[in-house]
């Protein structure tokens, strides 16, 4: 079986170009759109993390709220324009990530809860009332002086476009494949001359800032946003789930997942969020039980190596 | 003096509730090497029996705790075996089950919301018992004494069952060993089984004291009662259900003085406790081994 290569992998991005490019010329649902690439490229970025070291960080939504906070910071007290500010929020997000490094000691579910906890001690930290006067508290953000629906979706669009880019790189990189080795057996890998540290660490903080800079164009694009709302583990779930649903570890598996998966939510979920939360919690059992690899795995027992 | 002494009581009956409500967890985990992710949302159901027994019938919510039981076997038993054994033989029992029973939570928690809607619901306190408990000179509601007794009681009979019966012995030799057990000769199987049904009815016997503890209950109470019960098991030390205990009073009294001297940060507490712990030391205050890689 030959490795799927970089051909592929510009195929992959540009179908996600022009689909989101010109998908809004016909079809006036902008927000639907933006909150469907926007879980595109959260689906991608802890797929960096998730399906190329095997670490699920639970607590993904702490980078997405550190993003979307971050760039609102920037924006109130620095007066940033939008753009750079985004890139800010991903710093901060990245920031969060290297204080947050020390977890990748912790194996397994370890990790996973210890990543939950720390999302929500951070949550806690933005919406404790005794900081109103930096982060506004419960009260929420509003950034409607730099409001521009079209330009952060333009944004959006560039950071799912480099998301998906990191992914491809990953999937057929020289560094990408020593992660794999690491994930199937970390003291084989390291003793083959995989530096583990390294490896780990360079997927942990991409993943983190992919989700700071999607969550500071979300926060920019809705322009008003509370704690609860950028916070919310729903967020981290649903991420998860859509990459589980695609197939971990492959480049197109999150993009499938999030997009029949959000598309499902669209229609379904919004009105009444208890099926969909019952639909998805029955298809993460089945998907574990029948399908661990998920979609991706139908083809590859089929023989095609899906990128 | 008096404010410090009643943080100090207060969190000691509160910390053997929780003891109670990590406990569960810790047993599944301790034979099955599986983290319950649905233990809060079992915990969530334990109350809402209590609530409906209380309100359809007028009984005392006590009485929930035998229905609980047999509803949590008949469903327990199929479920272990259903899900279990397939999950022993995957690629990777640990984080594959950990994302079934989230799964398995998220399908309870909205079967709750579904079956019970949205809102927040109570029981009165003076079905457990009116008028105020007096210990050492501090008043508390009757309910945390009972529910603090059922707790230790409860904790008493899962020792008594592990170190003082044959089911125990075989129950602990899964627990340091899964092959070496079935190479011994016991039926690995079965006692998991009990052990997995047994995680489920003290996470309900938890729940029923939970409207007397957390307040009002809620079908979405489940996801921070499993991250509670998570912090709580790893401070005791995971896979050993009497380190629980010490967890859960660690608990309960560093709560209490929050919320007696800084309440506005008191909810950050046991996330806080949860990464220093397993930064520090991984395997809780009692562990003796480390896991490497």
């Amino acid at each position: 079986m030959r490795r799927p290569g970089v051909l592929q992998g510009g195929a992959v991005l540009a179908l996600l170009a022009l689909g989101f490019g010109l998908v809004p010329l016909f079809y006036g649902n902008q927000s639907l759109l933006f909150s469907m690439m926007a879980y595109v490229a959260l689906a991608q970025g802890l797929n960096v993390a998730y399906g190329f070291t095997g670490y699920l960080p639970f607590g993904y939504v702490g980078f997405f709220g550190a993003g979307a906070y971050g760039t609102a910071l920037a924006i109130t007290f620095l007066h940033w324009p939008a753009v750079p500010a985004v890139l800010g929020g991903g710093v901060l997000a990245l920031i969060f990530g290297v204080v947050l490094a020390p977890l990748l000691r912790l194996s397994g579910a370890y990790f996973a809860i210890a990543n939950l906890a720390a999302s929500q001690v951070l949550y806690y930290v933005v919406a404790n009332p005794n900081l109103t006067s930096v982060t506004q508290g419960p009260y929420g953000i509003k950034l409607t002086s730099v409001f521009a629906p079209n330009l952060s979706y333009a944004v959006l669009w560039v950071i799912l476009l480099l998301a998906t880019g990191a992914a491809v790189y990953l999937r057929t990189s020289r560094l990408g494949l020593a992660l794999r080795a690491i994930n199937q057996d970390p003291v084989s890998a390291e003793m083959a001359g995989v530096n583990l540290v390294r490896g780990r660490m360079v997927a942990w903080l991409l993943s983190a800032l992919v989700a700071g800079l999607v969550g500071g164009v979300y926060g920019w694009h809705v322009s008003v946003f509370y704690p609860q709302s950028v916070f919310t583990l729903r967020i981290s779930i649903f991420a998860i789930v859509f990459v589980l649903f695609g197939g971990a570890g492959t480049v197109i598996g999150p993009v499938v997942g999030a997009v029949l998966l959000y598309g499902l939510y669209d229609v379904i979920g919004i009105s009444t969020p208890e099926y969909f939360q019952l639909i998805y919690g029955a298809l993460i059992v089945g998907l574990v039980l029948f399908l661990p690899e998920g979609l991706a795995s139908l083809a590859r027992r089929r023989g095609w190596d899906v990128l | 003096m008096g404010l410090l002494e009643y943080a100090l009581i207060g969190g000691v009956l509160y910390g053997l509730f929780f003891a109670l409500v990590g406990v569960g967890l810790n047993l599944i985990f301790g034979v099955m090497r599986m983290i319950n992710l649905a233990h809060g949302d079992l915990i969530m159901l334990g109350a809402f029996g209590a609530y409906w027994v209380f309100h359809l019938w007028g009984l005392s919510p006590l009485f929930g705790i035998p229905l609980e039981v047999v509803g949590f076997i008949v469903v327990g038993m199929p479920l272990y075996y259903l899900v279990v054994p397939r999950l022993l033989h995957t690629r990777d029992p640990e984080m594959l089950s950990f994302i079934l029973f989230f799964g398995l939570s998220q399908v309870i928690e909205a079967s709750a919301v579904l079956g019970f809607g949205n809102n927040q619901r109570s029981v009165p306190t003076s079905t457990l018992g009116r008028g105020a408990v007096n210990i050492l000179g501090q008043s508390f509601p009757p309910a945390w004494v009972v529910a603090a007794g059922v707790s230790v009681a409860a904790i008493l009979a899962l020792y008594a069952y592990l170190y003082h019966s044959r089911f125990g012995y075989a129950t602990r030799a899964v627990m340091a060993s899964r092959e070496e057990a079935l190479t011994a000769g016991i039926n690995v199987h079965r006692i998991s089984a009990v052990a997995f049904v047994a995680g489920f009815c003290l996470a309900g016997l938890a729940g029923v004291f939970a409207p007397y503890m957390l307040g009002a209950i809620d079908p979405n109470m489940g996801v921070d009662l499993t991250t509670v019960s998570f912090a709580i098991v790893v401070i005791g030390s995971l896979g050993d259900p009497l380190g629980t205990v010490i967890g859960g009073l660690v608990y309960g009294i560093a709560i209490m003085l929050m919320q007696t001297y800084l309440p506005s940060w008191s909810n950050l507490l046991p996330y806080f406790l949860l990464i220093v712990i397993v930064l520090i030391k991984p395997s809780g205050l009692l562990g003796r081994t480390v896991r490497h890689a």
